[in-house]
């Protein structure tokens, strides 16, 4: 199957494989256990690319459709890995309507990716979340555990250029 | 059984307790409107179309999910109440509101289940709750079909065929709320997933999302062309089914009327698969009393459906030895057009376009497998077409189909015996071929040639006969879904078979993915299979050759081209090959 969605390259060591072995062995035979088992090989991989998804489905006698399916349901799993730093806007209403949306916006656009995905260096991800309990600071963005408030657009640059971009 | 006293729009009524409230609805000739509803398939409640009044309920209720059994006794149900009429109107005008509604030049215009819908309550405004709309690009990259999502209902008909009734799933439901749609996994095109290119879902669609593709263009262009020869076959069960596109009732034998249609739209041969149905026969008959006297690649799998020639190759790889080497009765219309009638008419095999009209959409994709080809560098068919692309030609070329007259298939092809007819229901090419084998090949006489054990809709039929002493052990499966379970006892030795007829469609041909659609109000109430395959054991009766080799047509090109079944020349035209695929 060619893939239509573009993900950075997949690479696994033999310890996750193994883990991943185990956790199909373990709910092989329980019915309904999918999410389970994706919520278990998420926390083993921090996402859940193609190889991974083919290696459930199979190990679980399960279409990989229907495996796509759950993960594309849930916004807790995600197909694209995370960076080594991981940005998140909040789009929570307060700063929303101080224009976190720009902010969002803009980050894509720097960094040419979409929302939810990383960049193909694996440097960075970019996430929207829904608040960070920092609403008198909005609008608010997270690198890794850093927080950034009271931004505008033009803060973009500076900010990133802290982590190496 | 147990019944239950109910009162639907004010009347009385003893309904069967085990119904849902839409069943009983029916079971008393109150009709309720559906669209994600498919019996057995898919029964999910979703579409809200179904809904109805039950007194004393908070809210309207999904009639076809609401069993009967949990009504209070004497509850009151309206099906047609100013409430249920106002909710269904909505429904649809939200339906409406992020749906392309291009219906002018849609295919499905005439048999759109949403579009009937609209016109019979009265959806006048049916831009009401237009705002934000999905689009989505359209998927032409498969052989067979065209998904365009931006019609897509989101019913989930298709996904469940493709699931339960196939076990094929490669496509379903991804991502939730207004982003959800129809796809295969990972957003893949249609074109790059084990698809086996069925066409099931098109047939259950209820509007226009998924079509065959059209083909009909280069009919059209090729009938044009005065430097061409243009021939066409058709397969048996498009003669079953072709009249339900033109008003008549389901199971109508048109056979007549259609050669007469194909002479009208220019054909220069109009020949019959039923031909090289019996040719495959002939072949196929031939192959099993070797394999089987020598017990070599047992148990012997048919391979005329190439739906299922396609799930095997994905899904069960390790099984193609046992697929039998034949071609299709398509496959080998086409290899011997191009040869022994190319030579016969003193024409160049260039030349010839060979257009096949079939039952299938498989048919499209097999008609693209050109390894094994008759001659090198040309393909065996040039443009393979639905039942529904033909209709589609006929109504074009305003040809009045039903005043038509009963015209006869052109020779040499135009022969066909009723083992060759019959090879639109399941078990029929088992019927045939076992017909052939005994008389033929073992020198044994049939009580009757109607082996009844092989007919019939079950998704799984299992015979064994005695033919001169050794019982040969038969099994008959159709629909993926029941071949997949057939294969999965035959490998864990939990059974054995000597010969496995398998027919991708669910009770074979007559219900193939490219026949006449019917909406689910039909579907779910009429069991097309059945009805269409009992025209063709009629057609078998009516016809004066019922045995593949006692057809003239057929000793002639044995005499005049291949010598005998098996030979080396029919070996290099008639017969094929085949190729591992992956399952992702």
């Amino acid at each position: 199957m060619r893939n239509k969605l573009e993900t950075i390259p997949f690479k696994d060591t033999p310890e996750q494989k193994a883990q991943l072995e185990a956790i199909i062995a373990e709910f092989k035979d329980v019915p309904g256990s999918l999410v389970q088992v994706l919520k278990r090989a998420q926390e083993v991989y921090g996402y859940l690319p193609l190889e991974v998804q083919m290696t459930v489905a199979s190990g679980l006698d399960v279409p990989l459709e229907d495996v796509y399916g759950v993960v594309s349901f849930y916004s807790l799993f995600s197909i694209y890995p995370k960076g080594e730093h991981r940005i998140s806007v909040c789009l929570g209403t307060a700063c929303y309507v101080k224009g976190s949306g720009d902010i969002y916006d803009a980050l894509q656009q720097k960094l040419g990716i979409k929302g939810g995905t990383c960049t193909p260096d694996g440097k960075f991800s970019l996430d929207a979340c829904r608040c960070v309990g920092a609403c008198g600071l909005a609008p608010v963005l997270t690198v890794g555990d850093e927080v950034y408030g009271r931004l505008t657009v033009k803060d973009v640059d500076g900010i990133l250029a802290k982590y190496g971009a | 059984m147990e019944l239950k006293n109910l009162k639907i729009n004010g009347k009385e009524y003893s309904v069967p307790n085990d119904m849902t409230i839409l069943e009983a609805c029916r079971h008393v000739g109150v009709y309720i409107p559906t669209l994600c509803w498919l019996k057995d398939i898919n029964e999910i409640g979703a579409c809200r179309i179904c809904v109805v009044e039950v007194k004393g309920a908070r809210s309207l209720v999904a009639s076809c999910v609401y069993p009967v059994s949990e009504l209070r006794p004497d509850s009151e149900i309206f099906t047609n109440s100013p409430a249920v009429i106002e909710s269904r109107k909505t429904t649809l005008q939200l339906i409406l509101s992020n749906h392309e509604r291009r219906c002018l030049s849609c295919v499905r215009s005439g048999s759109c289940e949403l579009q009937t819908l609209c016109n019979e309550y009265g959806v006048e405004d049916e831009g009401k709750f237009d705002g934000a709309n999905n689009t989505y690009e359209i998927d032409a990259t498969a052989t067979h079909m065209v998904r365009n999502n931006n019609k897509c209902i989101l019913c989930r008909r298709c996904s469940a065929v493709c699931s339960k009734i196939q076990s094929v799933a490669v496509i379903g439901p991804n991502e939730r709320g207004f982003k959800t749609h129809i796809g295969c996994a990972f957003e893949a095109d249609l074109g790059d997933v084990a698809c086996v290119s069925c066409g099931q879902c098109i047939n259950v669609c209820p509007t226009g999302a998924l079509t065959e593709r059209d083909d009909t263009d280069k009919v059209f262009a090729a009938l044009n062309d005065p430097s061409k020869h243009v021939i066409v076959q058709t397969a048996p069960s498009i003669r079953v089914a072709l009249g339900e596109e033109f008003g008549m009732p389901i199971g109508s034998i048109v056979t007549g009327k259609m050669v007469a249609a194909l002479k009208r739209l220019g054909f220069d041969g109009v020949f019959d698969t039923n031909f090289s149905a019996d040719l495959t026969i002939m072949e196929e008959a031939n192959e099993f009393v070797e394999r089987f006297t020598k017990k070599e690649n047992l148990p012997l799998i048919t391979s005329c459906s190439p739906g299922w020639i396609k799930y095997c190759e994905h899904y069960h790889p390790d099984m193609i030895p046992n697929l039998s080497t034949c071609k299709s009765p398509q496959g080998m219309f086409g290899a011997s057009a191009k040869t022994y009638y190319a030579e016969k008419m003193g024409i160049d095999p260039k030349d010839i376009v060979v257009v096949s009209v079939m039952p299938c959409t498989a048919k499209k994709f097999e008609a693209e497998r050109v390894d094994h080809s008759a001659v090198k560098g040309l393909p065996d068919i040039d443009v393979a077409i639905t039942t529904r692309e033909l209709a589609r030609m006929i109504k074009k070329c305003g040809i009045m189909f039903t005043a038509l007259p009963d015209e006869q298939f052109d020779k040499p092809f135009g022969l066909g015996s009723g083992a060759g007819t019959i090879f639109g229901a399941t078990g029929g090419v088992m019927e045939a071929a076992l017909r052939t084998a005994a008389i033929k090949y073992l020198g044994v006489e049939l009580p009757s040639i109607e082996l009844n054990q092989v007919r019939g809709v079950d998704g799984i039929k299992e015979a064994e006969f005695n033919l001169g002493g050794t019982v040969v052990r038969v099994a008959v499966a159709s629909g993926l879904a029941n071949a997949n379970k057939l294969l999965k006892m035959v490998k864990s030795g939990e059974k054995t078979y000597d010969f496995i007829e398998i027919m991708a469609c669910p009770g074979g041909c007559v219900n193939g993915g490219g026949q006449p659609i019917q909406p689910a109000s039909v579907r779910n109430f009429v069991d097309l299979r059945a009805v269409r395959a009992a025209a063709l054991y009629e057609d078998d009766r009516q016809l004066p050759v019922r045995l593949s080799h006692e057809n003239e047509d057929i000793k002639a090109i044995y005499d005049e081209y291949f010598g005998k079944p098996g030979s080396h020349r029919a070996h290099e035209v008639l017969h094929t090959g085949y190729t591992v695929r992956s399952r992702y």
